[in-house]
């Protein structure tokens, strides 16, 4: 039987551990010299106080949640995919691809094709370090890690040597073609009498993190490769024993993992930049590991966690805008609630089970 | 816009405020960051020179990612700002995609390329082939081993630029010159890798080379320390950075981000607009960094050989070819 009831599970902890980074946070703030209240105001109000504030959260958000399911998924089988950044690195260039060479007739039908061709090279992407465990036992975590560097290398040479427009300096493609501008959140809402920021970039590809999320859930909890997938996470041999094929497991797992993490670049690329450039995922990948960790590899605590750090980066970005705390200070306040939300977990979770163990003993 | 309005008057009183009085100007630095000991640090120079001078003040802010570059041009635009400095080519096209939206505004772009300017955005360029030039000619003189080094950033066509020009430089000097081009890595953390920089200098070292150029922003610090242990000869970018290790540093190749951004702030509302400024030798935009420092590095024929080519390539009579006209490097290959 659990130790405590799933609301504090779920709610509490995560709350805590929050609250304590914040409070840290606002010794930081206090400690040089500028006003902690009046910076989470302009946090709060400037992420989440209008409908521009939301459409950049919501847009950080869905990178967030495309790479925090792939976490996710591979946290399932027990892998660690530290190469979402390269993932979505590779599934910018297939979104390129799909969008410079192909002439879309009409948004939603681009849209699709896109998906299609991040997913497709950011699975490629993951496949290799995953056949490399799978059959040669070379550790996931080393070889993902080392695929976002050679990710870097392979769109540095691609911007630079073939994609870049005659005279441009800019390692970047050209601009994608009008046809496949996704609406955001402002086109879609406006048929419906409420009026969105027309400058945030938060765009369709929101809904499409959301269906992921969806789907992820279904497939975890109520598909039979689902079902493997935890079998093999929570013990190799006893799914081995149960005719649960390893190599097939830890293909699959990173398949789609790497398929979700490529997946962000229609948010990033094709949303947002229309184009793409050297530096477009700027980390949303490693994002998304803290991201799984803090909503426990469940798709709706993933959602609400990237939700979170959606406000964190937005928030920050007001910070660096209308304040003079430097930037490397709002890294830290990202960098404080990460590590009580990830890595420190336990430090909140051993006394609050104490709490309710003692709490059920005086209830008895 | 209404709800911009109304956040702008629930949070941030002082914003109103800056719209109200005189227009301050903005500067929007790019992702290497502000004190990058080369060129965002050489922008907010020429900025903090302004401020001190006329008393005014002026608003800043250093990019955290990709997203924010429209974000920071239009809350400044919309708080008020003008005119908006922006460092870096990637600013090109966001500000090109801003700029009808506030034409009252005036934008300034350093080192950014687009086909068409807008009629609210000036686009300065600096003419980094013809100082690289000099120097690469400075670093052929000073070299004893025939072989002299050139460290990047990242490779890409604006560095490519620079060792170009470094590279046609030093060939023109010693036709049979050796060239050891290194880029620091691939992804921004290149910009500002020092312990990278003394890795690939120490590299170059040991290939031969004596003199080293670094073209890679804070990178650059960690080539010119080893340099200096090494004790070899160094080259600065972007910034005068002969200071660093005094009678270390050969010399440095100056690209003047300050007075651009001096004079842009300078100018105000009236800067000349819909246009390029292209900044070169004859504009002292580039040149080489002749100081106390490196003064006794720096012997009588050298000064002469470079006040000789500074002067053709002034007048036209000696052509430095740029990488970005035909894409390619007649001197080096990449």
């Amino acid at each position: 039987m659990d130790i405590m009831p799933k609301w504090a599970e779920v709610v509490l902890v995560p709350l805590i551990s929050l609250l304590l980074a914040a409070a840290l946070s606002a010794l930081v703030i206090l400690g040089i010299g500028e006003d902690p209240v009046a910076a989470v105001k302009l946090m709060v109000s400037g992420a989440l106080g209008s409908t521009y504030g939301w459409g950049y959260t919501l847009y950080y958000a869905t990178n967030f949640m495309f790479t925090g399911l792939a976490v996710a998924i591979a946290f399932h089988a027990r892998m660690f995919n530290i190469g979402g950044e390269g993932q979505a690195m590779l599934g910018g260039l297939g979104v390129a691809l799909a969008c410079l060479y192909i002439p879309w007739p009409h948004w939603s039908l681009a849209l699709i094709g896109a998906a299609l061709g991040a997913a497709a090279f950011g699975a490629i992407w993951a496949a290799i370090p995953a056949y490399l465990q799978a059959k040669r036992g070379s550790h996931i975590v080393i070889t993902t890690i080392m695929f976002n560097f050679i990710a870097a290398a392979v769109l540095n040479y691609v911007l630079v040597n073939l994609m870049r427009p005659a005279g441009s300096m800019d390692p970047a493609t050209a601009q994608f073609p009008k046809t496949v501008h996704l609406p955001t959140l402002h086109d879609l809402l406006a048929p419906l009498g409420i009026s969105f920021s027309k400058a945030a970039p938060a765009n369709v590809s929101l809904i499409v993190a959301v269906l992921a999320c969806v789907f992820l859930w279904v497939l975890i909890w109520r598909t039979r490769i689902g079902y493997e997938i935890r079998a093999y996470g929570h013990s190799e041999s006893a799914a081995k024993y149960a005719g649960i094929s390893p190599v097939k497991i830890t293909m699959i797992a990173m398949l789609i993992s790497g398929g979700l993490a490529g997946m962000m670049a229609i948010n990033n690329v094709m949303g947002e930049a229309e184009r793409l450039v050297l530096n477009a995922t700027e980390g949303a990948g490693f994002i998304g590991i803290a991201v799984a960790l803090m909503g426990r590899s469940h798709p709706l605590g993933v959602f609400l966690a990237a939700i979170l750090f959606g406000f964190l980066y937005q928030g920050g970005a007001e910070l660096a805008l209308w304040t003079s705390i430097p930037r490397e200070l709002i890294v830290v306040i990202q960098a404080l609630v990460i590590l009580f939300t990830g890595a420190l977990d336990n430090m909140v979770r051993l006394p609050l089970e104490k709490l309710f163990l003692m709490l059920r003993k005086g209830g008895v | 816009m209404t709800l911009m309005q109304k956040f702008l008057g629930a949070t941030a009183a002082f914003a109103l405020s800056a719209g109200a009085a005189m227009a301050e100007p903005a500067l929007i630095f790019d992702l290497g960051g502000k004190f990058d000991k080369s060129f965002n640090e050489a922008a907010f120079n020429g900025a903090q020179r302004w401020a001190d001078e006329t008393g005014g003040t002026f608003r800043e802010i250093e990019l955290q990612s990709e997203a924010q570059r429209e974000q920071a041009l239009r809350r400044f635009a919309e708080a008020g700002a003008n005119p908006i400095i922006t460092t870096g080519f990637a600013f090109a096209t966001p500000v090109e995609a801003v700029a009808g939206d506030y034409p009252d505004t005036k934008f300034v772009n350093i080192d950014g390329w687009m086909p068409e300017i807008p009629a609210n955005v000036q686009m300065i360029s600096f003419q980094e082939h013809q100082g690289s030039y000099l120097v690469g000619m400075m670093a052929a003189m000073a070299s004893k081993s025939g072989t002299i080094g050139f460290i990047g950033g990242m490779d890409i066509p604006l560095i490519r630029h620079f060792g170009c020009g470094y590279a046609q430089g030093a060939k023109a000097v010693n036709p049979d010159i050796n060239i050891v081009a290194n880029m620091t890595g691939t992804t921004p953390s290149a910009w500002n890798d020092p312990v990278k920089g003394s890795e690939l200098t120490k590299a170059q070292i040991s290939q031969g080379a004596d003199v080293v150029y670094a073209a890679a922003g804070g990178t650059g610090v960690g080539v010119l320390q080893t340099a200096a242990d090494e004790n070899i000869l160094s080259i600065g970018v972007d910034s005068n950075q002969n200071h660093l290790h005094p009678g270390k540093v050969l010399t440095s190749m100056l690209k003047r981000v300050d007075v651009a951004v001096y004079n842009s702030m300078k100018s105000g509302n009236d800067i000349a607009t819909g246009t390029s400024v292209v900044l070169g030798l004859a504009e002292d935009g580039v040149g080489v960094a002749m100081d106390e420092n490196n003064a006794a590095l720096v012997d009588a024929t050298m000064k002469q050989a470079v006040e000789d080519a500074r002067a053709k390539i002034i007048s036209g009579d000696l052509e430095v070819a740029s990488y970005y006209a035909t894409d390619s490097c007649p001197a080096l290959d990449f």
